[in-house]
Parts: C-alpha cells; sequence; structure tokens
C-alpha cells in the first residue's frame, strides 16, 4: 500500500517487477531481476485452461487472481494467496441470475461464456474486486473473489440489454465487458466499456448508470447516437489525475477530461500511414500527459496485424497532441503481429517499463520508456494478456 | 450409483470412478457437487443447461435432460469431447 500511494503521489515504485501471463493454453509467470534486465519465466499454471486475465492485488501485492474456462469445463475464478504456489477455486464464480421457465426467445437467461476482465475494487475495500465477462456483464465480489454477484441494474437492465445486442453484434471473440475503472478518490465512481456497447459511468457504486459516448466515431454509415454500435477497445484512468481517460477504440484513440463528458479524438495526430487503429492503450503510472498505443492495420477487412508487418509502439509525451514511433529492438520487416487489447502495460519504475505480448506467443519487454524492446520470452500459446505487477519489497 | 469422471474433471474427484446418488441426473449431479464442491457448475450452466461439448450417458445411452430418472444401479458416464486446436 505503501508504493501505491507513493505512486499516487508522484514517486516511483521499487518493487520487483514480475508480468502475469495469461494465454489460451494457460498462465505463465515472468519474473525480472532488480535491473529488469534479465527475466525468468515459470509455468505453465493451469496448463490447457484458456486464461484470459491473470491480475496481482496491488492492495496486498501477494494475491493473484485468474479467469478461467476450458474447452469443455464452464468459467470460473480461481484465487491464490501465495503468488501463485497454490490454487483455490472460487467457490461462486460469476453467473448471471437465472431467468423464470418458460420465457421466450430475447429473453432467455444468459450464460457466462467466459469471464474476460477482472479488477480490484476501490483501495478502502480490500476484499472488493469487480469482473466483466463475455457475453457482456458486471460482477462483484466482496471477499477476494470467493463468491460473486451480478450486478442487476446493469445486467438485467431492458436499456442496457438492448445495447449489448446479441451475439452477431459482438467481437470476434464475444461481446465482452472489460476496462473496469474505479476512481481511486472515490470508491462509488464506477467506469466500464464494452465491445460493443460503449463506454458508462456509475456514480453510487453501479446502482445507476448513463453512456458516455459523446464525441466518439463509429464505423461509417452507423448512428454514432446509437450506443450499441460503439466499440470502446480499452479505457484507461490517468492514476494521477483521475479526470483525464484514455481510450483506444474501434474507431481512434480518444481523450477525455471530465467535467466534460464529450471525448476528443486525439488519434487524428497519428500518421495517416499508421492510423489510429488498435486494441490496447497504456498510460504512464505518474504522467498523465504520457500514453503509449500499438497500433494494428485497421484497413480493408481489417488484418489486426501491425501495419505493413512492422511492429511498433507509438509515445505521446503531451496528451496525444504528437506521438513519437517506438520500434528499435524489434524486427523491421514482415512481423504480422496482434497485440490483444489486455496484452499491454507498464511497470511503476523510472524510467517506465513497457510489455506486451503477442498472439503469436512472444513477450516484449522495454526498460526505458519503449526506447529499445527485447524479446524475453518466445514460443508462449497465444497470448490474451500481459499485466506488470509489482511484487512487496 | 457408479459415476464415471472424464480427466477434465478429475481434479475435483482425484478419482475415476466415484459414487453419487439421487432419483434424478439433476439430483445426481447435485450430489456430486455436495461431495466435490465446483464440479457440477463446469458441466451445468446458470440456465441449467448442459454445458457444450459435454454428454452424458446412462447404462450406455445418451440423455440430454437433468429430470431423467435414475435407478441405484445405472451406471452414469460422463464424457467431454472437445474439438478444434
Amino acid at each position: 500500500m505503501a508504493t501505491r500511494r507513493a505512486q499516487a503521489n508522484g514517486a516511483a515504485a521499487a518493487g520487483a517487477v514480475v508480468l502475469l501471463v495469461a494465454t489460451r493454453k494457460g498462465a505463465f509467470i515472468l519474473r525480472a531481476d532488480g535491473a529488469r534486465r534479465s527475466w525468468k519465466l515459470s509455468g505453465p499454471i493451469f496448463l490447457g485452461n484458456v486464461v484470459h486475465h491473470l491480475v496481482l492485488d496491488p492492495r496486498d501485492r501477494r494475491t493473484l487472481l485468474m479467469a478461467a474456462r476450458t474447452g469443455h469445463l464452464g468459467p470460473t475464478v480461481f484465487r491464490s494467496a501465495d503468488l501463485g504456489r497454490t490454487w483455490k477455486e472460487a467457490s461462486r464464480p460469476p453467473a448471471f441470475a437465472r431467468a423464470p421457465e418458460g420465457q421466450p426467445e430475447g429473453k432467455k437467461g444468459r450464460v457466462v461464456d467466459h469471464t474476460f476482465w477482472l479488477a480490484p475494487g476501490h483501495a478502502d475495500e480490500p476484499q472488493a474486486w469487480y469482473a466483466g465477462t463475455s457475453p457482456q456483464g458486471l460482477f462483484r465480489s466482496e471477499d477476494g473473489g470467493d463468491t460473486w454477484a451480478p450486478l442487476p441494474a446493469l445486467n438485467d437492465d431492458p436499456q442496457y440489454r438492448a445495447w449489448m445486442g446479441g451475439e452477431q453484434d459482438g467481437t470476434p471473440d464475444g461481446p465482452k465487458l472489460h476496462s473496469i475503472l474505479v476512481d481511486p478518490r472515490d470508491r462509488d465512481h464506477l467506469y466500464f466499456a464494452m465491445s460493443s456497447g460503449g463506454v458508462h459511468e456509475s456514480r453510487d457504486g453501479g446502482r445507476r448508470w448513463a453512456p458516455l459516448v459523446e464525441g466518439l466515431e463509429v464505423v461509417e454509415e452507423l448512428d454514432p447516437t446509437n450506443v450499441t454500435f460503439h466499440d470502446p477497445h480499452c479505457v484507461r484512468l490517468c492514476p494521477t489525475r483521475p479526470d483525464r481517460l484514455y481510450q483506444q477504440n474501434h474507431c481512434g484513440i480518444y481523450r477525455l477530461d471530465r467535467p466534460s463528458s464529450r471525448w476528443v479524438r486525439i488519434g487524428k495526430a497519428m500518421p495517416r500511414s499508421v492510423g489510429d487503429i488498435g486494441f490496447p492503450l497504456v498510460l504512464h503510472p505518474r504522467d498523465p500527459e504520457v500514453l503509449w498505443v500499438f497500433p494494428m492495420d485497421g484497413s480493408g477487412v481489417w488484418p489486426r496485424t501491425s501495419p505493413d508487418g512492422k511492429p511498433a509502439a507509438y509515445r505521446s509525451v503531451n496528451g496525444g497532441r504528437t506521438w513519437r514511433r517506438q520500434s528499435a529492438g524489434f524486427p523491421r520487416q514482415q512481423a504480422w503481429w496482434t497485440v490483444k487489447r489486455q496484452a499491454m502495460s507498464a511497470d511503476g519504475h523510472d524510467p517506465v517499463g513497457l510489455y506486451l505480448g503477442t498472439t503469436s506467443g512472444e513477450v516484449w519487454a522495454s526498460r526505458n520508456g519503449g526506447e529499445r524492446w527485447s524479446c524475453v520470452a518466445r514460443h508462449l500459446p497465444e497470448i490474451y494478456a500481459v499485466e506488470a505487477a509489482e511484487l512487496r519489497r | 450409483m457408479k459415476v464415471l469422471i472424464p480427466s477434465p474433471l478429475r481434479s475435483y474427484t482425484g478419482e475415476r470412478e466415484v459414487e453419487a446418488t439421487g432419483a434424478t441426473l439433476a439430483e445426481l449431479l447435485a450430489d456430486l457437487d455436495r461431495s466435490h464442491p465446483g464440479i457440477r457448475f463446469r458441466m451445468v450452466d446458470e440456465q441449467e443447461g448442459l454445458r457444450p461439448h459435454l454428454r452424458l450417458f446412462v447404462n450406455g445411452e445418451l440423455v440430454r435432460e437433468l429430470g431423467t430418472k435414475l435407478s441405484p444401479s445405472d451406471e452414469i458416464q460422463i464424457v467431454q469431447a472437445l474439438s478444434g486446436g
């Protein structure tokens, strides 16, 4: 907790960095030495499980939560209180409310296919966690991830159900609720995003929600006033300026400075040949002007690979007014990477360490804010998420 | 009655064959869950539907309804088939 407060006050963290790598065939942990020069890989954890997210609790820096399922078995959450040495399954994983018998088509109860996103609750609620699922649902645990309850004001609300759409309206891997954000100043001030279904805000702990999509573009020919057409890929809240949010959307990169409710497209300043489409977006832990994106090819049939087969991160140090390419160390050509929305993150050190995982099973790291990259693991299964975390000193 | 457990579920039972009781399949799965907490939700979703890729056989015959009646001499086989890479 001391380090978290220090980070919020602008001081760099100094704990040992671990990377929590979630893949389609299990989870892995990469541990750095003190200089973040060499990395040691351990795992697999739950080999063969589809692991969408593995998160370290920043409030105790010991507890891990993992969202998992297998090809045959339903979705669940595993919890480890000893940094992954032993695991215990949630006794009540996220599940939608059971619908009454005999409901007509379209009103039948929903089934959680997988838990996609795990987010620790506010620092003042050390046992609270949130989970976002596919199809879109929001769940809360108040006992450290052992039992989960749906938030009915969202999951069962007719208007929200309409905005969530059906299977045809979601992403290729299923419609998802993600980017669950808790305002560090107010535990009842929450945000989340849905692919598709827009960005939403609550100021009363999730009892009432309102869309926050003004200024966001949608796929051409569609109506931007219809919330269901909005597809935020990744939304982040600046830890040291919680009134500032950034977003990588299906249709560009945006910034929002509250109390305004209008997003501003900052991706227009990206090179035209690269564009501003992508999945992940990463923030500097202390400087709200600094962020990184990892563009993908959103042209034609949407290959969703590095533009022209040349991977690069782009960094802005002025809130998105200008961008600079960062590709030193990456392959210079014929590298058709895809980096998913949870597969890029930053540590709290100075200079900031950046990390990303590819769907082709490689983990890349930069210990100088993206100036130079090196591969720290390869031959892993398809990577879904990479979370950088710092252990207790 | 005897219940044959497939490998994906043996982390719950520790055995490939366990005993459970129930007058219906639903009761049998509830009894299994009492002995091996968590196993039922991995097989049956929150709307009481059998999950995809899961098949239940009673004395070698495929059954799809959780209300299927059982007798103490029945043998239950849980089969999980996964396709794709």
